[in-house]
């Protein structure tokens, strides 16, 4: 299965983003290989719809599980409807996030923020 | 000596600020209510305030919608040329179906041309509505954005082509603040353009900016001082004279006038010593035009 | 870890640009953002002295026509929902009207059209030794501001303030997505609310967002007596809430005449400078402790 994690840098060792959004990268980790890459994210320049342009790509990364700290409205909508768990995760190293999510110490992300409305352009 | 009176002409006046807070609708709403028989437009759709002083009645309401896109799925294949293609990020493709985020979309009806399959079709959706009403011989329309939406343009641009005015008389434009493309759709059919201002470098700064942006559509000008304060130098009042912005109005800070504009009542039906203020600033601006 | 004060007020001409200019110098914080870009004023008593950097920020792209290429069908303008081209000796584009779409792009049968990236303004950083950090960013005229350029600001704040205990951010009016963005990530967001019927009614949707961002807020009033009916109404209305209430300032004519000195009310002794400080003291105990008596 694969899960997904928004960090701020794409090392191995990177941390957690606060945004989900708005992240630079999502580490991808494959937990039957264990290996992890990480994919850029393009949403993260787009002045409006950041939400919906990242959910659209952690669907296509086909990730089944995503680890975040913060969810918008609209990117839940989509992720939500794609059937991809949402799980809470915590400031730190991505890597650890996703060793206590493989260890069942993680729970599911409560707190779906409002999402962002933009004056005309 | 009054100028032109009011009532003999026809023209539109937007009355705009750099930023919020400075008076515009405190002033539009006031010389709507001198110069009648007159029309007051509120564009600020995110957050209008006109209609608070005049409670107009006999309101009529007039839905405003912009077209959307939806997919039909017996047609679509998947092939997501629609997701790439939309720069709003309105789109996104999962679990084999279109899901269109309403509030996102710019209505520019680009998806449904480039659809490979034909699969896209729009249907209209209401963004928000108009409320058109009558206080005494103001005529008040009103424009309102549903909460969430994205672009209030669409919106400002029926409120001015609506048709509820006499023929004859003087249309406020209450813009919204600041110098977006809102307010530029504001502004578009202007014969002239009121500038509100405070005596305080922020609205000397921001009253820069609209300077520009009236300047750019080539809209003749005035400004009117507000909130000035007796004896104090007027950094506003200095960069108008320097760069000969003609003055139209000054408006002193008075606690009665701010008291009596927060319980949103219309000063000049007060007293006569604000309706005297605001006849002053109308004759001004006929001798200007 | 740097705290973060949000100012904020809904609507405009409240007075909160003067609170966040006097909370910056009683704090003695040395990183300040300002968030209003569509009308930044904070630099106006804060200064914008020390080494300046400047970077271009990009807004949505235009259409941009190659006149050397088009043939002046027309197809473009009939397609435009936004009556941005006109065609005329030439083909034109209104880049003000042109909301970006890329439809004439995708359309045009001689490909002349392209998108291009337009600058929308610029992102500007001062770093000065003994003020600190100050980030900001000035739009040009028909641009609105956006979540992603308040992002851009408190970033290159963030970014350039390593080290330094507090930041205070002067936030962008309204309630929109601009104020989301700001809200993200503060310790506190202090609301300057205006004793008026629209100023009450914006206090209450900026503490509803909040609420929904779990921010903690607390409520002060400015030029509380020129509306005592309504500044009660916005006490008991922080009371119902759970909100904490600060105080109120009094309208006070000293404070045109700080501000245009380029000073902030921080050291004032005018009625207005006194009210201040004291919700500073309040506002303190919050950050700090945690609790205000």
């Amino acid at each position: 299965m694969k899960i997904i994690v928004p960090v701020s840098d794409n090392t191995d060792d990177s941390n957690v983003d606060p945004s989900l959004s708005r992240a630079p990268y999502y580490m991808v980790y494959d937990s039957e290989t264990g290996a992890s890459e990480s994919i850029s994210n393009s949403a993260k320049d787009s002045p409006s719809g950041a939400g919906v342009k990242a959910a659209q790509t952690i669907v296509d990364a086909g990730a089944e599980v995503l680890l975040t700290v913060r969810c918008g409205d609209r990117a839940y909508n989509v992720l939500n409807g794609a059937g991809i768990k949402i799980m809470s995760a915590s400031p730190g190293k991505a890597k650890d996030n996703i060793d206590a999510y493989l260890k069942g110490n993680l729970s599911e992300l409560d707190t779906i923020h409002e999402g962002h409305h933009h004056g005309a352009n | 000596m009054k100028g032109i009176t009011t009532g003999q002409i026809k023209m539109n006046i937007a009355v705009l600020s750099g930023k919020g807070g400075t008076g515009k609708t405190m002033v539009s709403v006031n010389l709507a209510r001198i110069a009648v028989p007159s029309v007051y437009v509120d564009c600020d759709v995110e957050e209008p305030n006109g209609h608070l002083y005049f409670k107009p009645e006999d309101v009529v309401c007039e839905e405003v919608s912009v077209l959307v896109p939806k997919s039909d799925p017996d047609k679509c294949n998947g092939c997501r040329e629609c997701v790439r293609f939309c720069r709003f990020n309105a789109l996104v493709f999962s679990l084999d179906r279109l899901t269109v985020f309403n509030d996102m979309c710019h209505s520019c009806g680009g998806c449904s041309v480039i659809c490979p399959q034909e699969a896209i079709t729009e249907y209209p959706r209401t963004i928000g509505h108009l409320e058109l009403g009558r206080s005494g011989d103001v005529y008040v329309r009103t424009g309102i954005m549903n909460i969430g939406e994205v672009a209030g343009s669409p919106i400002i641009s029926r409120l001015l082509d609506v048709n509820t005015s006499p023929k004859k008389g003087i249309t406020f434009i209450d813009c919204p603040p600041g110098s977006s493309c809102m307010v530029m759709e504001s502004i578009k059919d202007a014969d002239f353009c009121l500038l509100v201002t405070e005596p305080t470098i922020f609205g000397t700064h921001n009253l820069k900016m609209v300077v520009e942006l009236v300047t750019e559509f080539d809209k003749p000008f005035g400004v009117i001082l507000n909130k000035t304060v007796e004896g104090e130098a007027d950094p506003s009042e200095e960069y108008c004279l320097e760069n000969h912005i003609p003055i139209i109005g000054r408006i002193p800070f008075d606690r009665e006038l701010s008291n009596l504009s927060s319980e949103a009542k219309i000063a000049s039906e007060e007293s006569v010593r604000f309706e005297n203020l605001f006849q002053s600033i109308l004759d001004n601006i006929s001798e200007m035009v | 870890m740097m705290k973060q004060l949000l100012i904020l007020s809904g609507k405009g001409g409240t007075g909160k640009t003067t609170v966040a200019g006097a909370m910056t110098h009683l704090f003695r914080a040395m990183a300040c953002a300002d968030c209003d870009v569509d009308a930044p004023n904070l630099h106006l008593i804060f200064g914008n002295t020390g080494k300046e950097q400047r970077k271009d920020y990009y807004g949505l792209p235009k259409a941009h026509i190659d006149e050397a290429i088009c043939t002046m069908c027309g197809l473009c303008s009939e397609m435009c929902r936004f009556d941005a081209i006109k065609v005329g000796y030439t083909t034109r584009v209104d880049s003000h009207a042109c909301e970006g779409c890329g439809l004439c792009e995708a359309i045009c049968p001689q490909d002349a059209i392209e998108m291009r990236p337009v600058v929308a303004g610029d992102l500007r950083l001062y770093t000065d030794l003994e003020k600190g950090v100050f980030s900001t960013a000035q739009l040009r005229i028909g641009n609105g501001t956006s979540g992603l350029l308040v992002t851009e600001v408190k970033k290159q704040m963030i970014g350039a303030a390593e080290g330094t205990e507090l930041a205070i951010i002067d936030g962008p009016p309204g309630i929109g997505c601009p104020v989301i963005a700001s809200i993200s990530g503060v310790d506190m967001v202090l609301i300057v609310a205006e004793p008026s019927i629209s100023g009450l009614s914006d206090m209450e949707r900026i503490l509803d967002t909040a609420r929904g961002l779990k921010a903690f807020s607390a409520v002060c009033v400015n030029k509380a007596d020129l509306n005592p009916r309504l500044t009660d109404n916005i006490v008991t209305r922080c009371r119902e809430r759970e909100v904490p209430y600060l105080g109120e300032i009094p309208y006070d004519p000293e404070v045109v005449r700080v501000v245009n000195r380029g000073l902030t009310l921080a050291y004032s002794e005018c009625p207005a400078g006194v009210a201040v400080r004291e919700i500073f003291e309040r506002v303190a105990e919050l950050l700090y402790e945690g609790v205000v008596e």
